[in-house]
């Protein structure tokens, strides 16, 4: 089901800011237990050390036929429930049926199986307050379970009906064009929709498989035969990482999966596709929209992948200039300048591709170019006032003392655990990384901030009200104009979907 | 929006239906409850998981509280409370103190002269304008920025967060269980002795935040005028973001005077819930928010909303894309029908067996989206049960009223059926276990509870309301409730195509 970001209910409701940064850790500051006074004042805090926790790796099994199968006892609650991961995404499908793997990702559960439809499905989970769901991204397809343990016997097998013998009924293909197409229509109602796709696009090129987007007819020219045909090719045992986690006995649980999984037989399975990425034109974008007061700006370059070497030092290098409530465009731009509600930024790091290096803002119609001025002022104080040994160390702290949080959960371990294994990380990566942060210093943060921050090589992108603003955006240098009108479904008129 | 009505239900339905009394037992003994002297009230759940925590307090006063002229003005101390305190954010705050004094002087003076009815000095405005900003600069000098937020963060708080909304405003994070102590000295010292630093550049960010999700979004612009509409007495008429006008208007001291009749230890729900235990955590809280003084309760009733007589409607002509909502007046959380609300919601709304989602989305496919929900703009005072839908391409707003509409009679005229009654009922029950396994839940969870009912074992007698929802229940609830004069209607009517490509200047 399509969810429109834009659906927001909360008037009145509202958060003081927006985190922009992920990761974060722990060092257990070690000081003498003493007993309790007051303090009165936060200096005199002792913080004792952290208890002893050894987060509970998953069990790995991997079958004859490839599969990899993670098993993560948890007794907390009579809950379980499991995701398998299947190689191959959106950035594998054909150009010209973009949107064919958001079409694949639910059909895959609405279309229901061979023996029973997708409402039928839904009479029956709902019945167990049961829940089969799949979906698809980037690189993967996903389809998950999660019920209560008494209910297994009748969920699972469900789970494995639809992995293996999905019917992709023609109804439900239907219902999914419509609901993109939905999606399509409005995709230029709000500042922040647009500024967020757009910047993207800027990117990685609006061609490039990460950053394209389904227009009416590559969503009409999906067919059944499509969805059949990608199944048989990337659903297969070697192509699938599964997980399941919850309250249940690992012997009994093994010997369950290696009844319905040890039979399947592997088979070949398409490439990973190669894609190019290149640097964005510099320079400045334009998108005008009337009716808003306020300027969506984004300032995009490619990032980088966590393999690289300098990953870690960016970790530091985005907290301080981005990443948190403390950061400097934080700082600066919100607290000292009043100039935004939403600030920051840094460079993106994806696991097996570069990340997008992205700064976003939102200000005032008339404060446009001045906020540009003032992101890119910051940019430029990152090379010429690098962050200070007391920064760095500030940023480490943050990262290291809410290391916790990453494992703080038998099922968030099971996550990232299974993220290694798909994107072949050692599945140490984590400890890794705390040991790799602790050993990052000032001239690391500032060799990376040098080696990355260009402030004059990003595409800026500007969505709101030229007539608003406090200087044209002309004065920071040549302005190409994007077109975003949404190209009309072949042979119909505008916002008539052809169905 | 917060979700309260329907956790409460889940939760009762979970005690009820899945846990044996063994568990329940158990349950109760993880959760201690302790109303200190000065009449503020801490609960800490046990859940030695991981060496971590998180908390939710909860100060039972929201937008509604805000005063005439003044509105937003919850909101804005939210954002206050993490501009530090007497000893946090600054450099010397003896003198810091006197240069804040001195703002709020000239701001006063600026203020007085900007809105003269008659006889307004231009020239003189410019003159306060600029002493104003010049007394603002002067203070800065004291000021440590973002010393709180700091301080949080390096000690690895996550999730560092606060919400205002009509009911009631709340702040939250999670920190490593060897921080407890760090915690309560924060968490009380801001409830203690706040300071309004930087006031002014936060009451800019404050209205870039209105900008951001009213004036800039065209939901947010339909939402505004609805509720406008469909409160003509109770202040839930009004923005919690606040109106532009008082946005530019009200000071730090009608912030510190809010914060003085609202933030009293009486309306201070502090719950913890992680890896702590009630006799190490019991004594360091005590300790710190003990140091709160007791004042009066305030009085927070406020102007009932007289019944409607009248339908109202509510059209906004825009370049986007339509949009179609309409809400009926209910009673609010203590109404014996509470329940029964819930029930529809969830039958009407939830999941791909609801009868919203079968008919417009799956049968008709008229639209993209379809629901019905309740409590909102809030639950404390008698707020709208709402249905809205999205319409798909080619449809129209009429069309989406219409299937709402004939699903709403439905309502009235038949029963629900045994199934959608017993799935409703299950998945409350599931839906509350899966929300177990979260410090942050749980402690939303009780701080919430135990401030709507003074008592978080209110969920075990309000048990017997859920079992009796009937199908009787259902329809006379929808036939008291879904009155065309009880209604306002909503919608979005699209004028053009938008964002076709324009020169910049």
């Amino acid at each position: 089901v399509i969810t429109l970001s834009s659906l927001s209910f909360r008037a009145g409701f509202s958060r003081r800011g927006i985190r922009f940064s992920a990761l974060a850790l722990v060092l257990a500051l070690l000081s003498s237990p003493s007993l309790f006074a007051q303090a009165t004042d936060v200096n005199q805090i002792k913080i004792p050390a952290l208890h002893p926790f050894h987060p509970q790796e998953p069990h790995r099994i991997q079958l004859a036929n490839g599969m990899v199968i993670f098993l993560q006892e948890d007794h907390e609650l009579p809950l379980i429930g499991g995701t398998a991961r299947i190689r191959g995404g959106s950035i594998a499908e054909p150009a010209a049926k973009t949107g064919m793997l958001d079409i694949y990702g639910e059909v895959w559960r609405t279309g229901g199986t061979t023996t029973r439809t997708g409402d039928q499905l839904d009479d029956y989970l709902e019945a167990r307050a049961a829940r089969v769901e799949t979906g698809s991204g980037d690189d993967s397809t996903t389809i998950s379970f999660n019920c209560l343990k008494q209910n297994l016997d009748d969920v699972f097998p469900i789970f494995l009906e639809l992995l293996r013998q999905p019917a992709f009924r023609e109804d439900k293909i239907e219902l999914a064009q419509t609901q993109l197409y939905t999606g399509i229509a409005r995709r230029n109602d709000s500042i922040g929709g647009i500024a967020g796709r757009e910047a993207l696009r800027l990117a990685y090129g609006k061609d490039n498989a990460y950053a394209r987007i389904p227009e009416y007819a590559t969503v009409a020219a999906v067919t059944r035969q499509d969805l059949l045909d990608w199944h048989q090719r990337y659903v297969q045992p070697n192509n699938i990482i599964l997980g399941i986690w919850g309250d249940f006995d690992p012997a009994a649980m093994e010997a369950r999966l290696r009844r319905v999984f040890d039979s399947w037989s592997r088979s070949a399975v398409p490439p990973e596709p190669k894609i190019q990425f290149r640097d964005p034109k510099p320079g400045l974008y334009f998108i005008s929209k009337e009716d808003v007061n306020q300027s969506a700006i984004r300032m995009v370059t490619l990032g980088i992948t966590r393999r690289d070497p300098d990953f870690f030092a960016v970790e530091v290098m985005n907290e301080v200039l981005g990443g948190s409530f403390t950061s400097r465009l934080m700082k600066s731009l919100r607290t000292e300048k009043g100039l935004a509600y939403a600030v920051g930024g840094g460079i993106g790091a994806d696991f097996d591709h570069p990340g997008v290096f992205r700064v976003s803002m939102g200000t005032k119609s008339g404060s446009t170019v001045e906020a540009i001025q003032g992101l890119r002022d910051e940019l430029g104080r990152m090379l010429t006032r690098p962050p200070t040994a007391e920064e760095v160390q500030r940023a480490k702290d943050s990262i290291l003392n809410s290391f916790v949080f990453n494992f703080d959960s038998k099922v968030k371990v099971l996550a990232e655990r299974m993220r290694y294994e798909f994107y072949g990380y050692p599945p140490d990566f984590l400890e890794r990384y705390r040991a790799a942060i602790e050993k990052v210093t000032p001239q690391d943060v500032g060799r990376v901030a040098r080696k990355y921050i260009h402030p004059e090589q990003f595409a800026v992108l500007v969505v709101g009200n030229a007539s608003g603003f406090d200087k044209p955006l002309s004065t920071l240098g040549a302005v190409t104009n994007v077109d975003i009108a949404i190209p009309p479904p072949p042979g119909a008129a505008p916002g008539k979907p052809a169905n | 929006m917060k979700r309260f009505p329907s956790f409460l239900l889940a939760l009762a339905v979970f005690f009820a239906l899945a846990l044996p009394a063994q568990d329940l037992a158990s349950f109760e003994k993880r959760i201690t409850v302790k109303k200190l002297a000065n009449g503020l009230t801490v609960i800490i759940c046990q859940r030695p998981e991981a060496p971590v925590f998180s908390f939710y307090t909860l100060v039972d006063a929201g937008s509604a509280q805000d005063p005439e002229r003044q509105t937003g003005l919850a909101h804005m101390f939210e954002h206050m409370a993490f501009k530090g305190t007497d000893k946090i954010g600054t450099t010397n705050y003896p003198e810091e103190k006197v240069a804040l004094e001195k703002v709020e002087q000239a701001y006063a003076a600026y203020i007085a002269e900007r809105d003269k009815r008659v006889g307004r000095d231009e020239k003189k405005v410019a003159t306060l304008h600029q002493a104003w900003q010049e007394a603002i600069q002067a203070a800065e000098k004291f000021v440590v920025r973002s010393q709180w937020d700091e301080i949080v963060e390096q000690n690895g708080g996550v999730g560092m967060n606060a919400s205002t909304s009509e009911d009631e405003t709340t702040y939250y994070y999670s920190f490593p269980s060897n921080r407890l102590e760090l915690w309560a000295y924060l968490e009380s010292g801001r409830f203690l002795h706040p300071v309004m630093r930087e006031f002014y550049k936060e009451r800019d960010v404050v209205y870039e935040e209105r900008r951001m999700r009213t004036d800039s979004n065209p939901i947010g612009r339909l939402v505004e005028q609805f509720l406008a509409a469909a409160f003509i007495a109770h202040p839930y008429h009004r923005p919690g973001l606040g109106w532009p006008s008082d946005l530019r208007t009200f000071s730090a001291t009608d912030a510190m005077r809010f914060f003085h009749t609202y933030y009293v230890p009486a309306n201070l729900y502090v719950a913890v819930a992680g890896d702590v235990t009630p006799e190490e955590a019991l004594p360091v809280i005590k300790e710190y928010f003990g140091r709160l003084p007791a004042r009066p309760v305030p009085d927070e009733t406020l102007t009932t909303e007289p019944p409607q007589t009248a339908e109202r409607q509510v059209v906004l002509r825009e370049a986007a894309q339509p949009f179609y909502i309409e809400a009926y007046h209910r009673p609010d959380y203590r109404d014996p029908d509470d329940p029964v609300y819930d029930a529809i919601s969830d039958i009407m709304s939830n999941g791909r067996v609801s009868r919203l989602y079968r008919s417009l989305v799956r049968d008709k496919q008229i639209a993209a989206d379809a629901a019905g929900f309740s409590g909102w703009p809030g639950y404390k005072y008698p707020g709208l049960f709402a249905f809205y839908a999205v319409p798909t391409p080619g449809h129209s707003n009429e069309e989406v009223r219409d299937a709402i509409r004939a699903e709403v009679e439905r309502l009235k005229t038949e029963d629900v059926s045994d199934e959608e009654l017993q799935m409703f009922k299950t998945r409350a029950k599931a839906d509350l276990i899966r929300g177990l396994g979260s410090n942050s839940g749980l402690a939303e969870q009780l701080a919430i509870f135990q401030a709507r009912f003074g008592d978080w074992r209110e969920l075990f007698r309000q048990l017997d309301r859920y079992d009796k929802v009937s199908k009787a229940d259902i329809r006379r609830v929808a036939n008291k409730t879904f009155r065309p004069e009880n209604r306002t209607v909503g919608f979005i009517e699209s004028t053009q195509m938008a964002g076709a490509a324009k020169e910049a200047q």
